[in-house]
């Protein structure tokens, strides 16, 4: 069939970009091949360091501009700074700064308490508005977590773990 | 000022913070009037990219008036409504120049496979972001772009993301007249992609998704075929050969990334266990769904290590693969044009308005896609 403007003139726009030179990188780069000069552009003003920022070792140096929110700081910043000694191409890089996300949390946690702000845990994962449009699941959810916990309450003390070797092995005695 | 305050993983709240300062003679400070949760923000809010940290304010789809400048910005002065695209870029690098603005080489230190995003993690820059009454915005005679008289603000904040990424994922798959397209995700940007395919010449353009409120507006908003991976089908890429004459389709838009449903093995090392950069469910339905010799055009974001993908169908089936951060600067003077002609009616996305105060409630909507969600857009108390 053929695919002519007619056949689609329902769908407003049809065929208006359609571009037969559409290559692998064309149009999304206009090819200069102007990396093939290097690193050598002019280069914007740099932006001066007033915080610490870790930049790749993959690059010889900070960017002309850099976001300046929250450098590194505590334990979860000294896993930082030891991450940013490898390349992005290592696991060694990446999964350290995982494992400083979970610390900050903590830290975020400690920080919240030494300011006389206790975090309202509930609300910050938007369980309000959960209770709202899908109650069923959020019940389902609080139900899981009072299982487990109960579970893990009753197993670490040893009051419990009698009381389910009991009914265990009951049925064999 | 209110801004957003990133806790940890699926943890959110709004609070008091410093005001943005200009950091640069080419900064600007923005007082933002809209912003937007993107599915992109899901990657940071379940805690799955690699330095996030607590405090970060999050937010890469904003618009808001310019309230101070520094030394150096021409292109842009006090009082303007400008927009502002997700990519932090200097205008000046061998990649931007080229217009590759989302990679551009001077904006983040922190990684060189990333460009610069606002509110993105540190591995994108260490940005705040705009979900908040205020934002510094660098580089602002490159990236901010007046709001053209007349465009409705809703129509103006999904210009600074979802509709360059639509588009750019349609422009990427080298749509030719009559192709076959399917996109995966009915989410904002797979909505968008749908709909954007068509200016390419698609002749026919299928998306797939897990939810039924999301096809059925895809159905009618981007005018295609629809059908949900979960109740229409067991495998969906024995699915798509059935219904494309045993073939594959020409060309297959990847515009879910790494929070991708449907494959157990893949959530649990991508999503659960973070043994992968996210789950490449669909990335691996789109390599095995499209044609000998197709095109994988890939806008879904992954994190920077490894995926399971099948990478020997790709070598073997001969497919091309394009990807990247949608580069919002190149494609504005275009997608403008398309808006204010009607052509792509951005803001009907919108499902959801959430006053930036309720942000932990609007994450949770958007999230767990409750409420019939598609696209929520906050709105800062000096907007209201
Ligand atoms: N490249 C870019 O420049 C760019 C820009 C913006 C967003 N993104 C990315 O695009 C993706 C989508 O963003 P969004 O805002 O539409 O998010 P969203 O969460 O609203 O939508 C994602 C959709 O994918 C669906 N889905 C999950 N698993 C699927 C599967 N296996 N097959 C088909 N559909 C599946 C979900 O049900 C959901 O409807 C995200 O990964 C986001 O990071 C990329
Ligand atoms: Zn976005
Ligand atoms: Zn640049």
């Amino acid at each position: 069939m053929e695919n002519t403007p007619e056949k689609f003139a329902h769908i407003k726009g049809w065929g208006i970009d359609a571009d037969p030179k559409n290559d692998p990188t064309y149009p999304m780069k206009n090819r200069l091949n102007l990396e093939q000069t290097g690193y050598s552009w002019d280069r914007p003003t740099l932006q001066a360091e007033t915080v610490e920022v870790l930049h790749s070792n993959e690059r010889p140096n900070l960017t002309a501009v850099f976001g300046t929110a929250l450098p590194p700081s505590g334990l979860s910043g000294m896993i930082r700074r030891w991450a940013f000694n490898y390349s992005e191409n290592e696991y060694r890089h990446w999964l350290p700064l995982i494992i400083a996300d979970r610390v900050n949390v903590v830290e975020g946690v400690l920080d919240d308490f030494m300011h006389g702000k206790i975090p309202n845990i509930f609300s910050e994962k938007g369980y309000p508005a959960e209770w709202k449009h899908s109650r069923g699941t959020l019940i389902a959810k609080m139900a899981g977590v009072a299982i487990v916990s109960t579970a893990a309450i009753l197993l670490l003390s040893g009051k419990g773990k009698k009381k389910k070797r009991k009914t265990w092995l009951k049925p064999i005695e | 000022m209110l801004a957003m305050n990133y806790r940890g993983p699926k943890r959110v709240r709004i609070d008091e913070k410093p005001m943005p300062e200009i950091r640069h003679p080419e900064d600007a400070i923005v007082r933002v009037t809209r912003s937007c949760i993107c599915g992109s923000d899901l990657h940071l809010y379940n805690g799955n990219v690699p330095d996030t940290r607590v405090g970060t304010t999050f937010g890469h789809e904003f618009i808001g008036e310019i309230v101070e400048v520094g030394s150096e910005v021409t292109k842009v002065k006090i009082g303007d409504m400008v927009l502002v695209p997700f990519n932090i870029s200097c205008g000046k690098c061998h990649f931007c120049r080229q217009g590759l603005f989302g990679n551009c080489h001077e904006s983040n230190p922190e990684a060189t496979a990333v460009g610069a995003i606002y509110g993105y993690s540190h591995t994108a820059g260490g940005y705040n972001g705009g979900q908040a009454e205020y934002v510094r915005v660098p580089y602002a005679n490159v990236g901010p772009t007046v709001i053209p008289e007349g465009m409705d603000p809703d129509d103006a904040v999904l210009l600074t993301d979802v509709v360059p990424t639509g588009y750019q994922a349609a422009e990427m798959g080298g749509i030719q007249k009559g192709d076959t397209v399917v996109v995966f995700g009915a989410g904002p940007i797979g909505i968008m992609a749908a709909k954007c395919s068509w200016l390419f010449g698609a002749g026919r353009v299928i998306i797939i998704d897990q939810y039924d409120y999301r096809l059925e507006f895809a159905k009618n908003y981007s005018q295609c075929e629809a059908y949900n991976f979960k109740t229409d089908m067991d495998d969906p890429v024995l699915f798509i050969k059935k219904i494309t004459d045993w073939m594959g389709a020409d060309v297959v838009i990847d515009a879910v990334g790494a929070e991708a449903a449907g494959d157990a093995m893949q959530t649990i090392t991508g999503r659960k266990l973070l043994l992968q950069a996210g789950s490449a469910t669909a990335l691996h339905w789109a390599i095995n769904s499209v044609k000998k010799g197709g095109i994988v055009s890939i806008v879904g974001v992954y994190g920077p290590t490894d995926n399971l993908v099948p990478i020997g169908n790709v070598l073997n089936k001969g497919l091309t693969i394009r990807a990247n951060q949608a580069s919002v600067k190149r494609l504005l003077p275009r997608l403008i044009e398309h808006v204010l002609n009607g052509v792509i009616e951005p803001k009907k996305l919108i499902t959801h308005r959430i006053p930036l105060e309720e942000i932990a409630d609007g994450y949770r909507i958007f999230s767990a896609k409750l409420d019939n969600c598609i696209k929520p857009v906050l709105i800062p108390p000096s907007a209201r």
